[in-house]
């Protein structure tokens, strides 16, 4: 027995130091943010004012993203066609897209001049206006579907294709197998895909601003900014950070007591068919649906690709070694995310879902109280500055860890559930273990958390913006600087190649997690 | 034998590193990029200074404000009056040692701290094939239809929209926040910076940015495009100056003097017009390249100094919230 044990102790163990990593990196930075300030402050009416606004812009945001990916991942997983592969992974090119490229292909198509006001204004019709409320909703969906989308999927595709071929031998409709496999999925999937959107919209910034028109909607991520930027009130910075916090931990909390603890699905991997979707009006329905979503999140892709074409031939030198620094950080954040959470993950499984809440913790973060954190505590034992690049994958990879937390611990539960036992009778441990049952049986979702990883990573301006090396400048930081000294032609040229690679890196880490599988 | 030789280089490497003194400027991000002042400037400086100028970039005050007295810096650069206060009131910074009264600038500069090096206005940019009929004045823009639209920065996360702030501040004074509210129709949205604001302009979504009077030069001198013009108001335009100072715990005082000095040089101020798009704050008028003639300047000029700003700030910026929040 005492053989049996150590391996197993072992693992929990790094899981232990990656929980102490990621604790002194959300929870050490903002303490050191406090201990600097040395005071707290009050609340305003207009940070009472933001708050009630990051609320409701967070739980509409969330609502909508997950009530429209459900019927968008139930089409995508029962119907099979040509290109399916690559639509899934276009599809999830808004989440990993830089807010201010989205925001631009947005306005392509949705602005005052955008296709739509064009199309609407042929008709006859009265344009319609982006800005508001309705704005900051647009563009949270437009970033969050494609989320909401692969996080249903990977439940949908979590039921063995065994059940589907079982229902149909006992002659189930579909109504019937919405009921009997459908819906219990989607009762444990939805809570955790709610809270995940939630929480993300509350830390939203860049977006409320641009697209919601004014100070009505202001959220808490801006007035952190303020404090820190403008008043350089370091305590309310962290006051309003902890509230960020607090909110956000309410919300999982809700979701935890919601959600129904996953049973093992034991499966073999037979390819998925799907008898009981094959009549018309279930083909047309999935149809509309995947032609929808792909024309609402495709479209300002296209115009981003559209706009930037013609200057990504002229773009500077100096932007493409940005693009070479900022590959390597994407890699490298995307290694480090994943050393982090499958140790995470691995102690989550055996030693309690508090392993989870940490790995969780960082989504309700603030990137500006994460480096200032980060600042006062690096700067006694270094120079921040050189380390710019190492930190920042760093504090990427932890940023992302969150969603892979979403991938991996399900699917790592699910297959321990289903052949742990059979391993341990083979007395398969430690690395044995890891690398003959749980990577190979894990390969998709680890694929999928460290190209979500990478490609976040690319795309986020974060940390580096306090730290910058004006000579290690990373993509985002430069498309920044074009944008800002008017070279907005070469800017959307800069994010043209910014939406490729960020996309390619993802496509390269998920499909070689999705090799030899159907899906 | 490789190896002494190897270890000679080495050695007479340091040697001339350790000769080479460093000034460390710090900056913000935009002005030491490659599309910004800071790569000319550094050429420009280390050819008369027999140093090695190394530029810090990022979020200026709070970094230095986070470091202290511990700080690196030599001299910073690159500050704008929205931050002085605070940024004296650190007591890091030692008088910059120039001249004030040699300086060309539209208003009366005695700050023996901030220098300036460049200014500008703030004002609404337009495209000429859009707007026909611009509005000639502030009321204008007031009572403009509301089809007309704007699109401004969030004085709480930006200088240019904190500069709005304070310049409608000094034309409407106790009126202000009936100025938003009749200006609120008309605006598109409010941006955290310049950059997406001035972004949404140039794709056409807004028509008109607040932006700065030398905007257009950009446009005039590297595109060769004359159709981005500055809407001039009677009544007056915010003045927007950059400024630099002298850190008093420098190791490197001479050559941070010398940069001082360099700042306001006739060498670095010909650069400034295309360099950082701005006018010259030490220039004659007549050495300014021909497409800034081309520029339409107010004749009035506002301008709250520091104190006044920081008296005025918070409530100017709940006035604003509040007109706007309607």
């Amino acid at each position: 027995m005492a053989r049996r044990a150590q391996p197993i102790s072992a693992g929990v163990w790094v899981g232990v130091a990656a929980a102490a990593l990621i604790l002194m990196l959300t929870l050490g930075t903002l303490g050191a943010v406090f201990t600097r300030a040395g005071t707290l402050s009050t609340l305003g009416p207009a940070d009472w004012a933001a708050i009630r606004f990051t609320l409701l812009q967070a739980t509409l945001s969330a609502a909508l993203s997950v009530a429209l990916a459900i019927p968008v991942a139930r089409a995508l997983a029962r119907r099979q066609f040509v290109g399916r592969g690559l639509l899934i992974t276009l599809l999830g090119a808004p989440f990993i897209l830089p807010v201010i490229v989205a925001i631009l292909g947005l306005l392509a198509v949705f602005g005052r001049r955008g296709l739509l006001n064009i199309a609407l204004s042929w008709a006859g019709i009265e344009p319609v206006s982006i800005y508001g409320l309705q704005g900051v909703l647009l563009a949270h969906v437009f970033f969050n579907l494609p989320l909401a989308t692969r996080l249903i999927l990977q439940g949908w595709l979590s039921i063995p294709s065994e059940r589907f071929r079982l229902a149909a031998s006992l002659g189930f409709r579909a109504a019937d197998i919405n009921r009997a496999l459908e819906l219990p999925m989607l009762r444990r999937v939805l809570p955790g895909a709610f809270v995940v959107i939630f929480v993300i919209c509350m830390t939203s910034f860049a977006v409320a601003l641009t697209l919601g028109g004014g100070p009505r909607s202001t959220t808490v991520e801006l007035a952190i900014y303020q404090a820190f930027r403008f008043d350089f009130n370091l305590g309310h910075a962290a006051l309003l950070s902890v509230i960020q916090f607090g909110l956000s931990a309410l919300a999982a909390v809700l979701a935890a007591w919601i959600a129904v603890p996953a049973f093992g699905d034991a499966g073999l991997d037979r390819p998925l068919l799907r008898w009981d979707a094959r009549r018309l009006r279930l083909r047309l329905l999935d149809g509309a649906w995947i032609v929808a979503v792909a024309l609402f999140l495709l479209l300002p892709l296209a115009m981003v690709v559209g706009q930037g074409a013609l200057a990504l031939f002229s773009l500077p030198e100096a932007v493409f070694w940005a693009a070479g620094r900022s590959v390597l950080t994407a890699i490298g954040s995307a290694l480090l995310m994943l050393a982090l959470a499958f140790p995470l993950a691995y102690a989550a499984t055996r030693a309690g879902r508090g392993f989870e809440v940490i790995g969780t913790l960082s989504i309700a973060a603030s990137p500006l109280v994460i480096g200032t954190g980060l600042f006062i505590l690096l700067r006694p034992v270094t120079n921040p500055v050189a380390l710019a690049l190492p930190v920042t994958a760093l504090v990427n990879a932890v940023m992302s860890l969150p969603f892979a937390m979403r991938a991996l611990v399900p699917a790592l539960r699910e297959v321990e559930a289903t052949y742990g036992q059979l391993a341990d009778s083979l007395a398969l441990h430690g690395m044995a273990r890891l690398r003959l049952l749980l990577l190979p049986r894990m390969r998709r979702p680890i694929g999928f958390a460290a190209g979500l990883a990478a490609a976040l990573s690319m795309g986020d301006l974060g940390v580096i913006a306090l730290f910058a090396d004006p000579a290690r400048a990373t993509l985002p930081l430069q498309l920044y600087r074009l944008m800002g000294s008017y070279r907005l032609d070469q800017a959307a040229g800069a994010a043209l190649l910014l939406l490729g690679l960020s996309l390619a890196l993802f496509w390269l880490f998920d499909r070689g997690g999705r090799v030899n599988a159907d899906a | 034998m490789k190896y002494p030789i190897f270890a000679a280089g080495a050695l007479f490497a340091t040697m001339a590193a350790a000769e080479t003194p460093v000034l460390t400027v710090y900056a913000p991000d935009y002005f030491a990029s490659e599309w910004g002042p800071g790569p000319k400037m550094e050429e420009m400086f280390e050819a008369k200074c027999g140093c090695d100028l190394q530029f810090r970039t990022g979020d200026l005050l709070p970094r230095l404000l986070l470091e202290g007295d511990k700080t690196e810096a030599d001299v910073v650069i690159g500050l704008n009056t929205d931050v002085t206060k605070k940024a004296r009131d650190s007591g890091l910074f030692a008088p910059h040692g120039q001249d004030n009264a040699s300086l060309t600038l539209p208003v009366s500069w005695t700050d023996e701290v901030f220098l300036p090096f460049n200014y500008a206005h703030t004002a609404f940019i337009y495209d000429t094939t859009r707007v026909a009929n611009p509005p000639a004045s502030f009321d204008d823009l007031l009572n403009a239809p509301d089809d007309l639209k704007i699109v401004i920065q969030d004085p709480r996360s930006s200088i240019s929209g904190q500069a709005l702030m304070l310049w409608v501040k000094a034309v409407y004074g106790d009126k202000s926040g009936e100025a938003w509210a009749k200006l609120a129709p008309k605006i598109l949205t409010v941006t955290k910076g310049w950059s997406e604001a001035y972004g949404l302009f140039t794709d056409g979504e807004a028509d008109m940015v607040l932006s700065y009077t030398t905007s257009p030069a950009y446009h005039i001198i590297a595109e060769g495009d004359e159709t981005k013009k500055a809407a001039i108001f009677p009544e007056g335009h915010y003045f927007f100056v950059e400024l630099a100072g002298k850190i008093a715990g420098t190791d490197q005082p001479e050559l941070a003097d010398q940069f001082m000095a360099f700042v306001v040089s006739e060498e670095f101020q010909e650069f400034i017009p295309t360099g950082n798009w701005s006018l010259p704050a030490k220039l004659a008028a007549d050495k300014l390249p021909e497409g800034f003639a081309k520029l339409d300047m107010p004749e009035k000029v506002l301008f709250f100094d520091e104190d006044q700003a920081a008296a005025l700030r918070d409530a100017a910026v709940e006035e604003w919230r509040a007109a706007l929040s309607q």
